[in-house]
């Protein structure tokens, strides 16, 4: 029973960087219906720039975590108004391999810049562990937890109460007459985009020091994100809080009753349980009369 | 006189709201029927619910004596039911001549088998299919356009192309969802010239509109919707002098104006 | 006339390969350039035609790689039927997602496609008793030919193989070319236009959907297949996401909804990075690929074949 518990805390951690990733992608997928396979790269990014920050510059800890985030949250805008920009009009298949490009030149970017081999982060908590009856969490763990949770109730209150906030959800629900309100949209899809960047930074850069860095670490960063905004729906912010959560427990509690070479299989069968067992059918091309 | 479509207690609702509430009626075969009413009186979710693109929540359709509801789109064309849609609805990227050709695919019989196996049936099929397109573009007057794209296309042009298309498949019942929409006077004209000359080839046509003479002009049953519900049904001199019809568009108007 | 000479002399180039390319190592260039060959066709059929992206088609290559793998290793089965397998069994798999992946399109019909890799590409690694895991099948054997009364005549040479492949490819692309330039064909290309449309004319798209997928997988495994009897060797590492990256690349760089397209480029990104070895390594060939495959969305949308078409116009 106690190993429940202990799965279950774990679990939970994670997931809250599991939803942060998510919240992020539903942003801009949800949103502004951008497939963004890159999003893990952004993630990647995050966690290679605290690394530099702390190895390279010094810089302190709890200086370097949010540098991360400015800097994903700047590339994320350089990529919308470079790439994305000019392509508005285009098929959303057009842009998904525009975003696949960007996925696989960024990703060997990293790995012609640091190397192949795996890196580990130096935090200043202490590896014991803190134990709370019986259950014990690393320092570092409760750490990213909180401030996961900090950024992710920021996330919402930038949405539901800031001027930014409307225009963002003026724009992706009328997008005419945000326009004749006086939103630039274009800046408003800059800004979403760097938002959503800037948060898959933030587990990057989170999550960074709890496992290891290597140039890949994307790759199941987006899926699980994907699997994240799937399971909450499409631009549902709750739902991708709520999905991260699910999706984390689900994973230990995989890990630990099944077996641990599998873990990450449970990312990938959510996506397939739901895309397959969903009732009305999924048309992200909505091609539907009336 | 047969029945080619019959709809009874048909509803359909989203949520909360009631598009079509309990509307029934029947279309009787080798006539042209018309569907009007104010905006968002829930035609072309009728349209909708009948040709299998919605799901109705409660009623039934039955096309010919064969009840259909609910069944997919492409089961309810290949029972001689086709329908066109009020936004232009063409194959862009293909020629004015493919896109017939495509539209005459249930006249096609090539499976896997064949593709791979017996050219020459692929072959001869081909020819006949050309021969077939042909003459469909001929009697909507695009024989010669049948080389163009059909995105470069006028929007006129568009709409004869769609109904080209919407005849390739082999209607025994036609519906057409604003086919006169947007068009100028001599291309109405054209439009309602052509149906006719479908009605007199046997044809039975079920239409939305909004242009009151074209409806008037060439129906021979009215049906006016009004709120999801069907309000009168007649022939058009009945429907024009109906005191819940000209309610329901003169309280249209006035909502509008408001 | 013109295009018929220039298509008799890339196809006597091509055939008599063997004969000009001194350097065997140029002819395993060749031979794996005819493996992707297959693989984008199969790809291009799902892309080009019904419009829908599998991402996870390096799956459908890898089950084939497997499937004739165990078979001639661990049952000791004849290549052939070996080869048969590697066709059958993605292909069936192909149709299972197909039916099961009824009504999803566009970024959720990728989604499934990846995730479906992902989880065939951990089953290979973590079942050992199966797979071997990491280690992977050594000692896949050689395709021979052995007709009665003749001695068995091994492809075990390059030259050899060669053949075999080139036979591979323009089976595929007749059949490809078959289906596209029929009713089939229509329907599929009907699908991508305007979904909705082809519905309502009676294009049954499940129907049309699913038969893409199973001729796409069952390509895609032969791709596999050839792949297993020609390096003999088969690991997890046939599930790699770089192999659907560079099919994709072949396909919308060399022309997707063409016939020629993804043969084309095929051989450029086969040859491309063979030429670029010496001066650099596969990271920066695929750092340029990424580039690569954004600069040609931009600037040559449909792919090359369809732009030098509209030259030769």
């Amino acid at each position: 029973m106690d190993q429940l518990y202990q799965h279950l805390l774990n679990g939970l951690l994670l997931g809250a960087t599991y939803s942060l990733l998510g919240i992020g992608l539903t942003l801009v997928f949800g949103l502004m219906h951008v497939v963004n396979f890159a999003h893990g790269e952004f993630y990647t990014l995050g966690a290679y720039a605290l690394f530099a920050a702390l190895a390279g510059a010094s810089v302190d800890f709890f200086l370097a975590i949010p540098l991360a985030v400015v800097l994903g949250a700047a590339a994320g805008a350089l990529c919308e108004r470079v790439l994305l920009r000019p392509l508005r009009g285009e098929s959303i298949d057009t842009v998904m391999l525009v975003m696949i490009g960007v996925w696989i030149a960024m990703q060997n970017a990293e790995l012609l810049g640091w190397g192949g081999v795996a890196k580990s982060v130096p935090t200043p908590f202490s590896t014991r562990p803190v134990v709370l009856g019986s259950v014990s969490v690393s320092p570092l763990r409760l750490f990213v937890f909180g401030v996961s949770g900090f950024l992710i109730l920021g996330a919402h209150l930038l949405l539901a109460r800031t001027k930014l906030g409307r225009a963002m959800r003026a724009t992706f629900q009328d997008r005419e007459t945000a326009a004749l309100m006086g939103v630039s949209i274009e800046r408003v899809h800059t800004i979403t985009f760097a938002f959503g960047a800037g948060l898959a930074a933030a587990a990057g850069a989170l999550l960074g020091p709890v496992f290891l860095l290597y140039p890949s670490m994307g790759d199941l960063a987006s899926l699980k994100a994907f699997s994240v905004v799937i399971l909450g729906g499409l631009g549902n912010f709750v739902g991708a809080a709520l999905g991260g959560l699910v999706l984390g427990v689900a994973e230990e509690l995989g890990a630990g009753y099944i077996s641990s070479g599998y873990r990450d299989a449970v990312g990938f069968l959510i996506i397939v349980a739901v895309l397959l067992l969903r009732p009305s059918g999924l048309f992200a091309r909505a091609e539907r009369v009336g | 006189m047969t029945v080619a479509l019959e709809v009874s207690g048909l509803s359909v609702r989203f949520g909360g709201v009631a598009a079509l509430s309990d509307v029934s009626f029947a279309v009787r075969a080798g006539t042209v029927t018309s569907l009007i009413g104010p905006n968002g009186a829930g035609k072309t979710t009728a349209f909708n619910a009948i040709t299998g693109f919605q799901r109705p929540t409660a009623g039934r359709v039955r096309h010919e004596g064969v009840a259909i509801t609910g069944w997919r789109p492409h089961r309810i064309a290949e029972r001689g039911l086709v329908r066109t849609f009020q936004k232009t609805s063409v194959f862009p990227g293909l020629t004015v001549m493919d896109n017939v050709l495509t539209g005459l695919h249930l006249t096609g019989g090539v499976g896997l088998g064949s593709a791979l196996f017996r050219r020459g049936r692929v072959g001869d099929e081909e020819r006949r299919l050309g021969e077939l397109a042909r003459r469909g573009l001929e009697f909507v007057g695009l024989a010669g356009r049948s080389g163009e794209r059909a995105s470069a296309l006028a929007y006129g042009d568009q709409r004869l192309l769609e109904l080209a298309v919407a005849l390739a498949a082999g209607p025994r019942l036609l519906l057409l969802d604003e086919p006169a929409s947007g068009m100028t006077t001599s291309e109405k004209e054209t439009v309602a010239g052509l149906i006719s000359r479908i009605r007199a080839r046997g044809l039975t046509v079920f239409l939305v509109e909004h242009d009151m003479r074209l409806v008037m002009g060439m129906s021979d049953r009215v049906l006016v919707l009004n709120e999801g519900r069907l309000i009168a049904d007649g022939s058009a001199e009945d429907v024009q002098r109906h005191p819940d019809v000209i309610q329901a568009y003169l309280g249209a108007r006035a909502r509008a104006e408001a | 006339m013109k295009r018929l000479g220039l298509l008799v002399l890339l196809g006597g180039a091509a055939a008599a390969a063997p004969a000009w390319v001194w350097n065997p190592y140029h002819l395993h260039t060749l031979i794996m350039a005819g493996i992707f060959a297959v693989l984008a066709l199969s790809l291009n059929l799902l892309l080009g035609y019904t419009g829908q992206l599998s991402l996870g088609h390096a799956a459908f290559f890898g089950i084939g790689a497997y499937a004739t793998g165990l078979l001639t290793v661990k049952l000791e089965w004849s290549p052939w039927l070996g080869l048969g397998a590697s066709i059958a069994v993605p292909g069936a798999t192909g149709w299972a997602i197909g039916r099961l992946a009824l009504k999803l399109r566009g970024a959720y019909f990728v989604l499934l496609t990846i995730s479906f890799a992902g989880v065939a590409s951990l089953v290979s690694v973590n079942w050992m008793d199966l797979t071997n895991g990491p280690l992977g099948l050594p000692g896949v054997p050689a395709i021979e030919i052995a007709l009665p009364g003749l001695p068995a005549l091994s492809l075990r040479a390059k030259g050899a193989y060669y053949y075999l492949v080139l036979a591979a490819v323009t089976l595929c692309y007749l059949v490809c070319a078959a289906l596209i330039r029929s009713r089939i064909g229509r329907a599929l290309i009907a699908l991508r236009e305007n979904e909705t449309l082809a519905e309502s004319v009676g294009i049954n798209g499940t129907h049309y959907l699913v038969l893409a997928a199973t001729l796409s997988a069952a390509m895609a495994g032969l791709g596999g297949g050839l792949y297993a009897h020609y390096t003999r060797f088969v690991s997890p590492e046939v599930f790699l996401f770089s192999y659907t990256v560079t099919m994709v690349i072949m396909v919308v760089a060399g022309g997707k909804g063409t016939l020629a397209g993804p043969i084309v480029g095929a051989v450029i990104f086969t040859v491309l990075p063979e030429a670029l070895r010496a001066i650099a390594s596969w990271q920066w060939q695929m750092l340029l690929y990424g580039m690569l495959l954004i600069a040609v969305l931009f600037f040559l949308p449909r792919g090359i074949v369809p732009a030098l078409q509209e030259r030769v116009k």
